[in-house]
Parts: structure tokens; sequence; C-alpha cells
């Protein structure tokens, strides 16, 4: 499974990249396209909802079930990335670049400090 | 939990495993849009060792069937089959089986997984002197190769073993049984054998280029065909005319069937619902079990869903649901509520492909 050193990640299979606070890309990781397969259909919030830590934001839908996406930080939709509403497929073929699902204006940075590196998302993975 | 006798071969090929009516099966190995795929333009293999095989012997054996099920028994021929429906005493469904002839004396019956109990009891407390159930669903593993190229891939397999005819049985001396059916809409057939043979088969017809498919694929192939799912469309509150089966179903039988007295007084006094197809017409979510039907213009529930998914054919949202007859007509249009938003659909003719 590929899990970049730069991202990090939620239990729930989430990553965020905070390298720009004001607009951190979210998406799923490579791990959780793996486990849905076939992405068919996604649902984004809009922009400017305030979102905290733990919120849905997004339902991903594959040939056989719908999923939430949970929001890995707090703060607000500055963007999100409307070509995967058209063709989804992004999102397995590229979770970690074309694929990300929204970018989030992080309100509170120390919230990083809380989620899964790297190493210790393969950990739960293994 | 059952364990197919497949199951460490499903591990090895990467299936996603899951709970199905009291098995662990593989719901997909590659992605169910590509072994949807697989057996609408090529050939596809299904475990389908969950399935019920069950056999009724007796001089009047036949005759007894004829009572117990909806279609015509006598209409059958030594190797030939037919889908046919058991029913209560009020019409409701308990199962839908496909219902082979082996000899004038010997029938086979190839039964939902989730319904072997409720039909052995229900058969149980029906039979007749000189009438044996027997029940073979422990002793056989089943799979199921379904495509374009299926009947080339067990002819090449094996050239001394003809399939029987479309709906037919045939059976080796040794117990292992072909049937040419299955749940996809295409051609194929169904290898049944000892759970300590079927391995082997599984192995031999991947290796000749069969698709590994899981349950999920054999779930939206069968709904792009509208084929009924027993215990989402079909159940013991709707009849077979509801569900529109009806072709099924031969109310001229001289003495009747089970639920056949409920079905005629149903006819005459008209139809209280009919499970329809329903297709989005526009870009919307794929259709869940249990979504809501609404009438677009009063905003009233006119049912929910009992089947829906992706057609990967279709690339939208297809389903099924028990709607009253007013709204049943094709190109009827209403919506569907998804995650509190309406969709607009429509009803159209079964199948859908």
């Amino acid at each position: 499974m590929n899990v970049p050193e730069n991202l990090h990640y939620a239990e729930s299979h989430e990553w965020v990249n905070p390298e720009n606070p004001d607009a951190a890309p979210v998406g799923i990781s490579d791990h959780a396209q793996a486990e849905l397969s076939d992405v068919v259909y996604l649902e984004l919030p809009a922009v400017g909802t305030v979102v905290s830590r733990g919120d849905s934001i997004a339902v991903i839908e594959s040939v056989k079930a719908a999923n939430d996406i949970y929001s890995p930080v707090s703060g607000e939709i500055v963007e999100v990335n409307e070509a995967l509403v058209e063709a989804p497929e992004p999102i397995n073929t590229d979770p970690y670049e074309s694929g990300w699902m929204v970018k989030i204006k992080l309100s509170d940075t120390s919230e990083i400090e809380g989620l899964l590196d790297s190493a210790a998302y393969q950990k739960i993975l293994s | 939990m059952n364990r197919s006798p497949l199951h460490e071969k499903h591990l090895e090929l990467g299936a996603r495993i899951v709970p199905f009516a009291g098995w662990e099966m593989p719901i997909q190995y590659t992605g169910i849009v590509a072994e949807h795929h697989a057996v609408r333009k090529d050939v596809g293999a299904f475990d389908i060792s969950h399935m019920g095989e069950l056999e009724i012997s007796g001089k009047t054996s036949g005759l007894f069937l004829n009572g117990l099920l909806t279609n015509d028994v006598s209409a059958l021929s030594d190797g030939e089959g037919q889908y046919t429906l058991m029913l209560n005493g009020e019409g409701g469904v308990i199962d839908d089986l496909i219902l082979y002839r082996l000899d004038s004396e010997r029938y086979f019956l190839v039964v939902n997984a989730s319904k072997i109990d409720e039909d052995i009891s229900w058969i149980t407390s029906q039979l007749e002197p000189g009438i044996s159930l027997t029940n073979h669903s422990d002793g056989y593993g089943g799979i199921a190769v379904q495509g374009p190229n299926a009947v080339a891939l067990w002819e090449a397999l094996e050239p001394g073993m003809p399939l029987p005819k479309r709906n037919g049985i045939s059976e080796s001396p040794l117990g292992m049984v072909l049937c040419r059916t299955g749940y996809t809409g295409e051609d194929g057939f169904e290898l049944f054998d000892s759970v300590d043979r079927i391995g082997e088969w599984f192995d031999r017809i991947v290796a000749a280029g069969a698709m590994p498919c899981g349950l999920g694929a054999r779930d939206t192939l069968r709904l792009e065909k509208g084929y009924p799912l027993n215990g989402s469309d079909l159940d013991g509150a709707h009849t077979p005319l509801e569900a529109g089966l009806g072709f099924f179903v031969k109310l001229d039988k001289p003495d009747g069937f089970t639920g056949s007295d409920a079905l005629l007084a149903q006819k005459e006094s008209g139809l209280p619902s009919r499970l329809v197809a329903v297709k989005l017409t526009g870009k919307a979510p794929p259709l869940r079990h249990d979504y809501e039907v609404a009438d677009p213009s009063s905003g009233a529930v006119l049912g929910k869903l009992t089947s829906g998914s992706l057609s990967p054919t279709l690339g939208v949202g297809i389903g099924m649901a028990y709607l009253p007859p007013a709204f049943a007509k094709v190109g009827t249009q209403f919506s569907i509520l998804i995650r509190g938003r309406e969709f607009p659909a429509e009803v159209v003719k079964k199948p859908f492909v």
C-alpha cells in the first residue's frame, strides 16, 4: 500500500496535507480506495461550509455501498474538486494527487499533531 | 457461519469475504465492475456452493410437485428444467427455484441458500406417502460459469461431456450434475459436484480463462435482467402475480397448486401492487435497497426499493419497487429520495439490459 510520508492520516482512512494551512487538500488513502473499489459517485460539500474534525464532509459510493467521508481536521471548506463529481475515477487511480476531494482552511493547526503519521498509519493497516 | 469448499481458493485469489445467508462468501475479487463486464462480454465463474440442492423422488413425484409449485411440471421431459415458485396458502412466495426432471421418478431442485431450511420444512409438511425428499446441500459444492464464452470454455475443457440444452440438466455416473441455467441473463451452465471434487473444477475453469466473480457482480448482473432476488424482491407478503412472474404461474393446471386459490381471487379483485423496474433519468447516485419512492406532484411516498444498484452496463442507477398499479405503467415519472434529496426516475420495461 502506498502511504506517502508527507501526509497525515485519520483512523477513518482520510489524509490531509497541511503544508498550506489556508487550503489543505483532503482525500482518502490508497488503502481506503482499494477497500471501496470502483468509486462511481461522489457528493461534495458546498464551499464555505464550516466543519469540525470528524464531521461527514462527503459521500462516496461504490457499486455496492455508500460511505461517509469524515473531515480529519476542523476549518472551512475553501475549494472542492468538482472534476471528481463528473468523473470520480482519480479517487481510485490517483488518491493522493488528482483524487483530492476538498481543500480546508485549518482553524486549529495543532489538530495535525493528533493525526497519524505515515508510519503509524501503516501500523494500523497491518 | 458456513464455509464454502472453495473458501481457501477465494482467499488465495484475494477475494473480499462477506457474510451472506449464513455463509462466508466472496463479494468481489478484482472489482464488481470488471467482473460484471467479464460475464457480459466473455466468461466468469461464481461460487454457488451456498445454494441448496434437493431431490424429490417417488413414483408420483411429478404429480406431487405439480401441486406444490406454480409452473407446469407435466410440461417437462427427462433432462429438462423450469423456473418455478413455491407459495404459501395465501399465495405469497416461500421460494423461487429451478426444478429439473432427471427422470419420471426423480426431480432435482436448486433453491436459495437463505431458504433451504424453510423449504425443507414446508415440503416435509406437505409430503405424501411414497414421496421422499433428500437434501444434498451439504454434500455438493457448485460453480456457475456464465457469459457468451462459457460454452466454448466447457467444450475445450471436457470435449467428451456435452452440456445439456438450454434450461436442461445432465448427470454423470459419479454424481456430478450439469445444468444449462444461471442468474445473469447470459448463456452458461452450473456445475454441482461433491465438496471433495468441486475445488479441482474451480481451478480448471479459472485456469481455462473464466474470471472469478463474486456476489457483487452476481447482483448487478441479475438486476440488469430484472430477475428478482428472494428475500428482497420476493417475500411472503407479495404474490408472483404482483412480482410480474405470471408466465411461470400456470393457473389452468387441472388440480391447482398451493396458493392458486389466493392467486385466482387476487386476479379477480385486481393486483394491489406491481413490482416495476425503475431507472434514474439524470445524474444521480446509485440506487439502494429501501430508498423511498415518491409521487413528484404530491410528495406522497408510494413505496420503497426492494433492490437497487448502479447498472455497470448503463452507468445509471436502477432498481425495483412494488408500486400501486396506477404508477406501474412504463414511462410513469416519480422521484426517489436519496439522503433527503429528490432525484427524478421513471418506470421502464424489464429487462434493463
